[in-house]
């Protein structure tokens, strides 16, 4: 009841300041192609500075193509064609020299975990690294920040020197999110990251999502319908590569929602 | 419901189906037979080796501890088997012949072959990718007696132009020549061992914001280097194995080069060329085969580690 209460009160005090903080993303009729089959057609929303926004929908529906269009991961999967106008920060995310830089702004966490095949701490200290920081001292703080803030510090301090890859499966999503807040980034892409994680650190990595959400924007893509609401200010409803609703993340839920599909997918009636 | 299922499964459990778990049926014999059949097949596989170990030391073990002089055989270079009077069995120079070829072979075939994998496997695409992938297996299937040749023919009067020398068959040709040879092998394992690092990896690093380089650099080759260091042993044991190219363009000096433009003797030609005229069961044939073991244990010993680096094993 209070934690609603406090939600009300930030999503309230979000939509105040929409006036006076730019939108971190607008994403204008995106429209995005395998081939010729669309996979997603026809997107537009904006995002907004230090928000979780969610985005459901069941497979297929478009989600994972929507945030690979926003890093420009595009250009590595063949036949992805992406039209429309992305500006991450100001900038059409179309037409830059240097998509690297763009990439390196954005951190990503995929569904399954991804443990670099090198040392714990090398994987928090290649982000780093890359960005030309080689002080041993200097990566220690960050490592463990890093480490600290995705909830795995405890666990791995006594054997950092051990391969990445072979940590388990929750601790590796946990390393993949150090991994990512490495990077400094000033938004945070989740894609399903609880589908290879047992319930008790799902809720751990929410929790650090709820305290990430103060320094960082954060689109949250879930299968889980309940995550997106425990989570997101506001959420997207994607189907069959379809937005078909964009709302704050309670009136889905509760309030009117303008498509009956919306309504239907979140109290699990659908199929 | 669940009593419907208890039904089920009682009349699945009648002493006729059970009669069944002792009747031997064709499958079962053809099973044991093919069992039986790949058993030999992979013993046999043991067996030959065993074999021709035993045969090579069987013919060079006499030499070794008859007449075998340990220290003139490994550290003198004087290498003058047939003389009647006074015959010397100094390796040294064949073992420098054999080494120094290998490893300028090996200073040419390491950064070319790795540059050709990491193009075929993280650059090139489609049908590019397909057709280098064909010419290097082309061009590893070349006979060594071709390579040879062309030591002997192309390579030998351009090295004499180009570095005013009077003899163009030496070190560096032969090098040259081994490099070429080993390196399409080597291009093929390091491939292999590139291609074996999951995509997964460079799609995390690139989201992160690595260029291509950087993803190549600090997770592929990291992730890939005891599949490549696999392939440059497994190429050493090649160079030191190799006998017909080495023979044709080296020169066939017996020598401790001094520089690249030397003339040399390898240890494997030095076997092929004399065995001939070595009477069977005298000491000069003794001694070319305990050259022989001397190969043998070697390129075990390369191609074990070799084995073992790329099963990931550090020896501790
Ligand atoms: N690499 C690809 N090649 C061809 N089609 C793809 C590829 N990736 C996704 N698709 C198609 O695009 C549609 C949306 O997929 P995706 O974005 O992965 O959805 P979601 O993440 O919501 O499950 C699906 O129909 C899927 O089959
Ligand atoms: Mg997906």
């Amino acid at each position: 009841m209070v934690e609603l209460a406090t939600r009300a009160a930030t999503t309230d005090a979000s939509q105040q300041a929409v006036a006076a903080v730019p939108n971190k993303l607008e994403v204008r009729n995106l429209t995005i192609r395998y081939g010729s089959d669309v996979a997603l057609r026809d997107v537009s929303l904006s995002i907004r500075e230090h928000e979780i926004f969610g985005i459901i929908g069941p497979a297929n529906a478009g989600k994972t193509s929507f945030l690979k269009a926003i890093n420009r991961m595009d250009v590595f999967t063949s036949g992805m064609r992406v039209e429309g106008e992305i500006h991450f920060a100001g900038r059409d995310t179309r037409h830059l020299n240097n998509v690297y830089a763009l990439r390196s702004r954005i951190g990503v966490v995929f569904p399954l975990p991804v443990g670099l095949p090198m040392t714990v701490y090398d994987n928090v200290a290649l982000s780093p690294r890359l960005r030309g920081i080689n002080e041993k001292a200097e990566l220690d703080v960050i490592v463990q920040r890093c480490l600290t803030r995705a909830a795995l510090w405890d666990e791995v301090k006594d054997r950092l020197n051990a391969l990445g890859s072979l940590l388990s499966g929750g601790q590796q999503q946990r390393l993949t999110i150090a991994r990512a807040l490495s990077q400094e980034p000033d938004l945070l892409m989740l894609d399903e990251f609880s589908i290879a994680v047992d319930p008790v650190t799902t809720m751990r990595i929410e929790d650090v999502l709820k305290e990430l959400r103060q320094e960082v924007t954060i689109i949250l893509v879930t299968n889980l319908v309940q995550q997106a609401r425990r989570l997101a200010d506001r959420t997207a409803f994607f189907l069959g590569g379809e937005c078909v609703e964009i709302g704050v993340t309670e009136d889905l839920f509760t309030g009117e929602v303008k498509d009956q599909r919306t309504r239907d997918y979140v109290e699990g009636r659908f199929g | 419901m669940n009593t419907g299922t208890q039904a089920l499964s009682n009349r699945a459990t009648t002493a006729a189906v059970a009669g069944n778990f002792d009747r031997r049926n064709a499958d079962w014999y053809v099973d044991k037979l093919i069992a039986g059949l790949v058993f030999v097949c992979g013993i046999s596989a043991i067996l030959f080796v065993l074999g021709i170990f035993f045969f090579v030391t069987r013919e060079g073990i006499g030499f070794v501890f008859e007449k075998m002089d340990f220290r003139e055989f490994f550290l003198t270079p004087y290498w003058s088997p047939s003389d009647a009077e006074d015959p010397e069995h100094g390796i040294l120079a064949l073992i420098a012949g054999t080494a120094s070829v290998t490893g300028l072979a090996m200073l040419v075939a390491v950064p070319f072959s790795l540059g050709a994998a990491i193009y075929i496997a993280e650059f090139a695409t489609g049908k590019t990718r397909e057709a280098l992938k064909v010419l290097v297996e082309l061009l590893a299937a070349i006979p060594s007696v071709v390579w040879g040749f062309i030591g002997l023919v192309i390579m030998n009067p351009l090295l004499i132009k180009w570095f005013d020398v009077p003899v163009g068959l030496s070190v560096l040709n032969a090098g040259v020549i081994l490099g070429l040879m080993a390196a399409p092998i080597m291009t093929s394992i390091a491939e292999d061992a590139l291609k074996a690092v999951p995509d997964r990896y460079r799609e995390a690093a690139e989201a992160m914001g690595a260029t291509r380089w950087q993803v190549i650099y600090k997770v592929v080759l990291p992730a890939a280097k005891n599949g490549l260091l696999g392939g440059v042993l497994l190429g050493v044991g090649r160079g030191f194995g190799e006998t017909m190219a080495v023979l044709m363009a080296t020169g066939h000096a017996v020598n401790i080069p001094s520089s690249i433009f030397d003339s040399v003797r390898a240890l494997t030609a030095t076997i092929a060329a004399e065995l001939g005229e070595a009477v069977v069961g005298g000491e000069h044939y003794q001694v070319l085969f305990t050259i022989g073991i001397f190969l043998f244990l070697i390129t075990f010993i390369i191609n074990l580690s070799a084995d073992l680096i790329v099963r990931g094993i550090r020896k501790g």
